[in-house]
């Protein structure tokens, strides 16, 4: 009689694949006793095919021509299946050097024991890194002869800056290779704003001189003057400049705001309301109608090109030095004020800002947002850059160097990736957006690392050890000491006002938020 | 009336939910329908006007067939048999479950709420994901199934290597090592490298699957325990005194007088620990990948000869002589938890691969099972013999060691069990047990030297190529020991449940700032005492300074007090408000006031 016991196995051993036959068939282990009909229960059905019967008996023979030698008489009483794992190492192992190792995955989470503790240690290494790696600070352009009190970014080449400084000369930078690549005395006296105009071709300037000159963007051919295509002699000085999206429009303010056209010597447009001076005008990125300007009675004012007369204006404790447009959100404008805050408004909501930016420890200078419209940089006169997030109160970086003084000017690249900033030590800096960023082309596994760890840090970023290690900035002492003597200032202040409350007839000394306590009112 | 538009819809099972755009010879049948309606209501009609109409439809129909073949297959849907996308089996999907769905925080907390949906959404695609992976791992688990009337105990080893390929069959093989006495055994991680220790001061380091001998030495002296640490570079010995580092090649690298009369050794892989039992009932850590002494702990229960590891927590299981197992982790002094399990010695303990079982054994020849996430008694089994020694393999088979005999048990923490899976008979005494990890194969160290068994089903048939490859290269080892080294978990993590480091802490306010004065040994929101100014002129009397400190003593107790009146003053006022209420119902004369007498 026959017996049959099939044995499952995952890989054909070694020794069968000689013969080249079915893996299954090879494996079947007969026990010799004489020619029959094989005697098999339900558990192997398949073998009762006429095909298989005839391959087996033609096996009978191969078998003991061939296996047989290999195979050891077992006294079998049983039919028994058994499996065990047997990997064949060629499904594992790499064929060539030239390969790739093979790295057979499994997510079971059983084999994967620890795994927030570990992810823990991962992010913990992740944020320490991120600290050992930040270094922003990229370079240094230096060449003005005077303090930076203005830049202009391309709107068509990245690697294009232009800086004006307070000796009226305006320098063309070249970005990418840390150069100067044309020098213009454009003004006399300070040169108060800058604005490239929207095809790239030429830039407009105002100055201390009463003028407003359109220049060329290239650089005059041998021999030529350096002249500006245009030249407007206005009655007054002009303090800020900026030019429309797509139209060619520009606006001025000085005493009034005016909104020129480029074809003609007189404003198109002026508005006034009861105010001296603006300080700076900005037209709206996304509403392109719309601008806004700082004025010097403390308001910040919004206008509609298309109107005749203001929209309306809010006034501040405060006067605030410049604003600047969220190039994604067009309601959402930040102003850098004196007060040493910077506040986000709802243009539709001026009666008190949406978030209010603490840190700086003295005047904010200027404010610019990052192209994406998540985060802003702010410059201020305590020798710091600051970088918030767009509805963060306060700011996740801090920029300083020890040479760096009073930061007039800033601007966030249109790539997203840097930051350039202007001061009065005559120097432009160029700083990472992403202080432990790498630069460069990243390998792909690279990336994919840094999403990684990104991902990592975002998940334990309230664990007290990471979040100690993430917020810990080295500042100047003076910085340090002025940060802490305003805390006790405001919390005195504050101890004050709850101490005023208690002692003074309930309701008649209303809790008045941050947010509204900077506001005055609100005209329309 | 169906047009083959139409048609086309209802044959797709698809298209039943969907709705497809409305079609203008829809409208037209419509039309129909209502006219057929006008008909039937009206009852006779013009019949000239009827004609027309009908005309008019059939030549639109016959327009249509004549467009119908190319305009039905653009109009006709591309029907997917398997629409969706594929279905993932709910017990698969559950094997990736990291933990419940939070509630959702209320509306007012929307940027909350926005976020936990997000992660939500996002860990629950990776479980999917995860899950669909599941399906191309390339190996299966082993099995052993005998006929309807057959015992799997009953079938010898022989039989097995026999039965299966001859790769296989290689790894059941015996040592004959008669001289140098009972041996402990460990395998690496991987599960490619044996260690081998002889009491009488025999280890031996082999890759066992090749067969290939890497170092042997005699120590000469009595050998209590071997361990591999992280890789098979290394391994510990503890001997009589002291407890060794030898590397692969059997050069001593270190020797660690610190840990000294060493009984037993655990590796925790994640942490880089080794856990050291000591006949001085001390248990100690040492931490391998910067060779310091972590933790030192006194048990205070005498001679340790029983220790395990719980791997899904890192957490030390001893047993001990007078029927108690306790568990120590390096941060406490004291044992986190004492359960008494055995009348009796405690004999051996096993934990399983996810931390849910713990296996014992004791004097009293009874094998327990308990949850240890609950720490209670799950199944109580009775071994005539008892075990002396324990193993549970990566999927879940027990073995169970009672004198020359070894026994292997299926499922013995989910149901009832009578029989073994499989028993195999040693020609000496069982000193150690060890499953291979990744494969089905029990190591058995015994008086009379090593035995290779075949287990089927033992061992998880698909390893994690980043965790632990059997088949890694060198410059893959080198790799993966940088990384682990670069993740090691630091030894305060070490605790009862692993994910506590995830959980949100809850502790209130008042807790923390409980916590906070302990710490400091003061209360730094504590207020100082008011002592008045200094005043001239006469005003700063003994009488005035007391005057002066009643206007300020217990300010905020005051306000305390004054709402707490108020607020009793207040339910006063209801209270007599309800009773002259309730008394002014009760004046009230009903109807069935007149059955009162």
């Amino acid at each position: 009689t026959f017996t049959w016991l099939k044995t499952f196995c995952s890989r054909p051993p070694n020794e069968t694949a000689d013969t080249g036959l079915p893996a299954e068939l090879m494996l079947m282990v007969m026990q010799p006793g004489g020619p029959g009909i094989p005697q098999c229960n339900a558990r192997s059905p398949t073998l009762f095919t006429i095909n298989t019967w005839l391959v087996c008996s033609l096996l009978a023979n191969i078998f003991v021509a061939i296996i047989f030698p290999f195979c050891k008489r077992v006294p079998l009483r049983y039919q028994m299946k058994v499996k065990v794992i047997a990997r064949n190492p060629d499904d594992y192992v790499r064929e060539t050097k030239l390969d790739i190792q093979r790295v057979p995955r499994n997510y079971d989470p059983s084999l994967h024991p620890f795994e927030v503790s570990r992810e823990y240690t991962r992010a913990l290494n992740a944020t320490k890194l991120e600290r050992v790696f930040a270094k922003p600070f990229v370079a240094s352009l230096d060449g003005h002869r005077d303090g930076v009190n203005c830049m202009a970014k391309h709107a068509k080449s990245l690697s294009t800056l232009l800086s004006g400084s307070c000796d009226g000369e305006v320098k063309v930078w070249n970005l990418s290779k840390h150069e100067c690549v044309r020098t213009l005395q454009a003004h006399e006296g300070f040169v108060r704003g800058m604005v490239v105009r929207y095809c790239g071709t030429s830039f407009f300037t105002v100055g201390d001189d009463k003028t407003i000159k359109q220049w060329k963007m290239e650089s005059p051919g041998y021999g030529e003057e350096e002249e500006p295509i245009n030249t407007i002699l206005g009655k007054t000085v002009y303090t800020g400049l900026d030019h429309h999206q797509n139209d060619p429009v520009f606006a001025t303010c000085g005493q009034q705001v005016d909104i020129w056209d480029e074809q003609r010597s007189s404003p198109i447009r002026s508005f006034t309301w009861g105010v001296d001076s603006f300080s700076s005008v900005h037209f709206n990125p996304v509403e392109t109608e719309l601008l806004a300007s700082c004025a010097s009675d403390r308001s910040i004012v919004l206008y509609d090109m298309r109107e005749s007369t203001p929209l309306k204006k809010v006034i501040m404790t405060m006067r605030s030095n410049t604003l600047s447009w969220n190039p994604m959100e067009a309601y959402y404008f930040t102003c850098a004020n004196e007060d040493y805050n910077l506040y986000t408004y709802d243009m539709r909501y001026l009666a008190k800002p949406i978030t209010v930016h603490m840190d700086h420890v003295s005047a904010v200078l200027d404010v610019d947002y990052a192209p994406t419209g998540k985060e802003f940089v702010s410059a201020s006169f305590d020798k710091t850059i600051r970088i918030f997030a767009k509805d963060g109160g306060h700011s996740r970086e801090v920029y300083h160097t020890k040479r760096m003084q009073h930061v007039i000017c800033i601007k966030w690249s249109a790539d997203n990736k840097y930051i350039l900033s202007g001061s009065d030590e005559m120097n432009i800096r160029l700083w990472k957006a992403n202080a432990a960023e790498k630069l460069g082309v990243l390998a792909p596994r690279e990336r994919e690392a840094a999403n990684y760890s990104q991902k990592l840090k975002e998940k334990f970023q309230h664990h007290p050890q990471i979040r100690r290690i993430a917020r810990h900035r080295h500042l100047p002492k003076t910085i340090y000491h002025q940060t802490k003597e305003l805390r006790v200032m405001k919390e005195a202040r504050r101890r004050k006002y709850a101490n005023v409350r208690k002692h003074s007839k309930p309701g008649s000394v209303p809790v008045v938020s941050e947010k509204e306590k900077h506001v005055v009112t609100v005209v329309k | 009336m169906a047009s083959p538009g139409e048609a086309s819809v209802d044959e797709t099972h698809v298209g039943k939910k969907k709705k497809l755009p409305a079609r203008y010879w829809q409208e037209l049948q419509e039309e129909e329908r209502k006219d057929e309606n006008k008909v039937k209501s009206d009852g006779e009609q013009s019949k000239e006007a009827l004609q027309q109409e009908e005309d008019k439809t059939q030549k639109a129909k016959k327009r249509k067939q004549d467009q119908s073949p190319s305009d039905g297959e653009k109009v006709k849907p591309e029907s997917d048999p398997f629409p969706g996308p594929a279905p993932i089996p709910e017990d698969r999907l559950q094997k990736f479950k990291r933990k419940d769905k939070l509630k959702k925080p209320h509306r007012k907390q929307h940027k909350l709420r926005d976020i936990i949906a997000r992660s939500e959404d996002a860990s629950e695609m990776a479980q999917k994901q995860a899950a669909r992976f599941d399906l191309l791992l390339p190996e299966e688990a082993g099995f052993l199934e005998g006929d309807e009337d057959e015992d799997t105990c009953m079938i010898s080893q022989e039989d097995i290597a026999e039965a299966v390929d001859i790769t296989s069959g290689a790894k059941y093989f015996n040592l004959k090592l008669s001289q140098f006495g009972p041996y402990r055994l460990d395998y690496s991680k991987t599960g490619r490298h044996l260690l081998l220790g002889g009491r009488r001061g025999h280890v031996a380091c082999i890759d066992w699957a090749s067969k290939q001998l890497m170092c042997e030495i005699n120590v000469m002296e009595s050998v209590n325990d071997v361990k591999w640490l992280h890789t098979e570079a290394m391994y510990a010995v503890a001997q009589k005194k002291w407890l060794y580092i030898y590397d692969s090649n059997g050069i001593e690298l270190h020797c660690i007088r610190k840990f000294n009369d060493v009984l037993r050794m655990q590796f925790l892989p994640y942490h880089f620990l080794l856990a050291t039992a000591s006949a001085t009932s001390f248990l100690q850590y040492l931490d391998v990948s910067v060779g310091k002494e972590v933790a030192a702990i006194c048990t205070k229960t005498g001679r340790l000869d029983v220790m395990c590891q719980n791997p899904h927590n890192a957490i030390i299981h001893l047993g001990h002589a007078n029927g108690t197992v306790t568990l120590w982790s390096p941060n406490q002094k004291e044992a986190l938890v004492k359960m008494l399990c055995h009348q009796g010695g405690v004999r051996s303990v096993a934990v399983d691969k996810t931390g849910t079982y713990m296996v014992t054994s004791g004097m009293d020849k009874k094998l327990k099972v308990y949850d240890v996430r609950t720490f209670k008694p799950l199944k109580s089994y009775f071994l005539p013999a008892g075990a002396a020694c324990l193993s549970l393999s990566q999927r879940g088979l027990l073995s169970a060691a009672t004198g020359d005999v070894v026994q292997v048990y299926k499922d013995v923490c989910s149901m009832p069990v009578t029989k073994p899976y499989m028993a195999h008979r040693l020609r000496g005494t069982v000193w150690g047990l060890h499953f291979c990890p990744f494969e089905d194969v029990l190591g058995v160290g015994h008086g009379d030297g090593f035995t290779s068994m075949l287990v089927p089903g033992a061992g998880e048939p698909n390893f994690d190529g980043l965790d632990a490859n059997p088949y890694r290269s060198a410059k893959q080892r080198q790799e993966w020991e940088v990384k682990a080294l670069m993740e090691k978990i630091q030894p305060d993590l070490i605790s009862l449940d692993p994910t506590e480091l995830a959980q949100v802490d809850q502790a209130t306010w008042e807790q923390r700032h409980q916590d906070r004065v302990e710490v400091l040994g003061f209360d730094p929101l504590a207020k100082e005492k008011f002592v008045p100014k200094y005043k001239k002129k006469g005003r700063s009397s003994a009488g005035a300074i007391e005057r002066r400190k009643k206007q300020v003593a217990h300010e905020e107790q005051r306000d305390v007090i004054r709402k707490s009146v108020e607020d009793k003053m207040k339910m006063e006022k209801e209270r007599k408000e309800r009773e002259r209420k309730k008394a002014a119902l009760s004046t009230q004369k009903s109807a069935l006031d007149r059955f009162k007498k």
